[in-house]
């Protein structure tokens, strides 16, 4: 119970955190250019 | 005349002869809920938690009183939240629309750190098994190690409600001395070098999008995955996509304030109704206070230990002590690692990762507990 325990919650954190780095990647952060403030 | 002044004179005195005849564990439990009241108002310790249960602790021990017999005042808020586990979902819908989840989607592998936090847990489980406790009781007392008080009361009202009282107490008690338990532990574990490696600042890196699918998302996986634990995980999604969004402010006012406030009175006050002093005064109490504290000593070895890992496989550029903030006490872990390494050297500000290792821990307690309740149930013990 142990080894599936917690081999479960580790490859369940690992898959959240590839779907996490996916996720970033599909729709990274752009660069705010030419705001009001610099306009 | 003389029989009904006898008979009411009875009436008057009843409670304080039953106090003194049959009421020994009333009595201890009633400086224990002095104990609690003392820690909460004096000395700050989760006040929150600690004044409602102390009360609720201190109602429940007044011999005679009925608060937590069928129509009693405690009895119904037992029957109305913890009974059915909405209290803790309901919690959860407001830790979510506290949290950040930022620190973590910056650099999502912190997740790792969030699972090894949970070690304690699944050493508790084959403990609490070979002291001999029943399956179901030996889950609900391990979950104490994911340091998370909703998830433990949920876990504990679900499958061991004679047990809820010394579980959630031990939790919540625990989870206010994560300052204390784990400081000795992550010095032992370290050696001076690597309690003053700096780490790279973080960038900010993740965008709006990102941020409003990540409750969508963490939801459907770990659904899929460990769908014994959707409610618990569902809520605290609910309440970070209501934050994300920006469009239900309202709401997300409303359940990180009055709702939580108000299911945290009622939740603690029919917690202290559970520590009636006939049934709360056992061994099973004191042990499972003991295993409890087993259970987050263990998830702070583990984190720290695999910190050490990490270290070693990045070549030295991240600080093992973060791996203590892998446990669910938000943001107290997070703050004892920025101390601890703080200590060591006054300009190496490690909170930003340890909030992002502890936001992992918050998760990883969720996922931890829904996996071994999933397990469970494919064994067919739930």
């Amino acid at each position: 119970m142990m080894i599936v325990g917690m081999g479960g919650t580790f490859l369940t954190l690992w898959i959240l955190g590839l779907v996490m780095d996916l996720l970033k990647k599909v729709f990274p952060l752009v660069a705010k250019t030419g705001t009001a403030e610099n306009k | 005349m003389f029989e009904s002044l006898q008979t009411g004179l009875y009436g008057l005195t009843s409670g304080v002869s039953y106090l003194f005849t049959q009421g020994g564990p009333n009595v201890i439990m009633l400086l224990i809920a002095a104990g609690l009241l003392y820690l909460g108002v004096k000395k700050q310790v989760e006040p929150l938690l600690l004044v409602p249960i102390g009360f609720g602790c201190l109602l429940v021990n007044i011999p005679l009183s009925d608060l937590m017999e069928p129509g009693g005042l405690l009895r119904i808020l037992y029957d109305m939240g913890i009974a059915n586990e909405v209290f803790p979902l309901l919690i959860f819908i407001g830790i979510g629309a506290m949290i950040d989840f930022g620190a973590l989607l910056e650099n999502p592998k912190m997740l790792l750190f969030g699972a090894a936090g949970q070690f304690g847990i699944f050493i508790t489980l084959m403990l609490a098994l070979a002291l001999g406790f029943p399956a179901l009781e030996a889950v609900s007392i391990a979950v104490i190690g994911a340091c998370d008080g909703p998830t433990a009361i949920y876990v504990a009202s679900q499958y061991a409600p004679q047990l809820l009282a010394p579980i959630s107490v031990a939790a919540y008690s625990y989870m206010a001395l994560v300052p204390i338990i784990q400081p000795p532990i992550m010095r032992a574990l370290t050696t001076p070098a690597e309690r003053v490696i700096k780490m790279a600042p973080i960038k900010r890196s993740v965008s709006t999008t990102t941020k409003l699918l990540f409750p969508i998302v963490v939801t459907l996986v770990t659904g899929l995955l460990a769908p014994k634990g959707l409610p618990l995980m569902g809520t605290i999604m609910l309440g970070n996509f209501m934050r994300e969004c920006g469009v239900v402010a309202r709401l997300t006012k409303a359940s990180e304030n009055e709702i939580a406030n108000i299911v945290t009175l009622f939740l603690g006050l029919a917690i202290g109704g559970t520590m009636e002093g006939h049934a709360f005064l056992k061994p099973t109490t004191l042990m499972i206070f003991g295993m409890g504290f087993i259970a987050i000593c263990m998830d702070t070895v583990a984190g720290v230990v695999f910190g050490k890992i990490v270290c070693k496989l990045t070549g030295g550029k991240v600080n093992p002590l973060i791996g203590a903030a892998g446990i669910s006490a938000f943001p107290m872990a997070a703050r004892v690692v920025q101390v601890q390494g703080q200590l060591y050297d006054k300009k190496n500000h490690l909170l930003m990762h340890a909030a992002g290792v502890n936001t992992g821990g918050q998760i990883g307690s969720v996922v931890a507990a829904a996996v071994m309740l999933s397990v469970l149930k494919g064994m067919g013990l739930i």
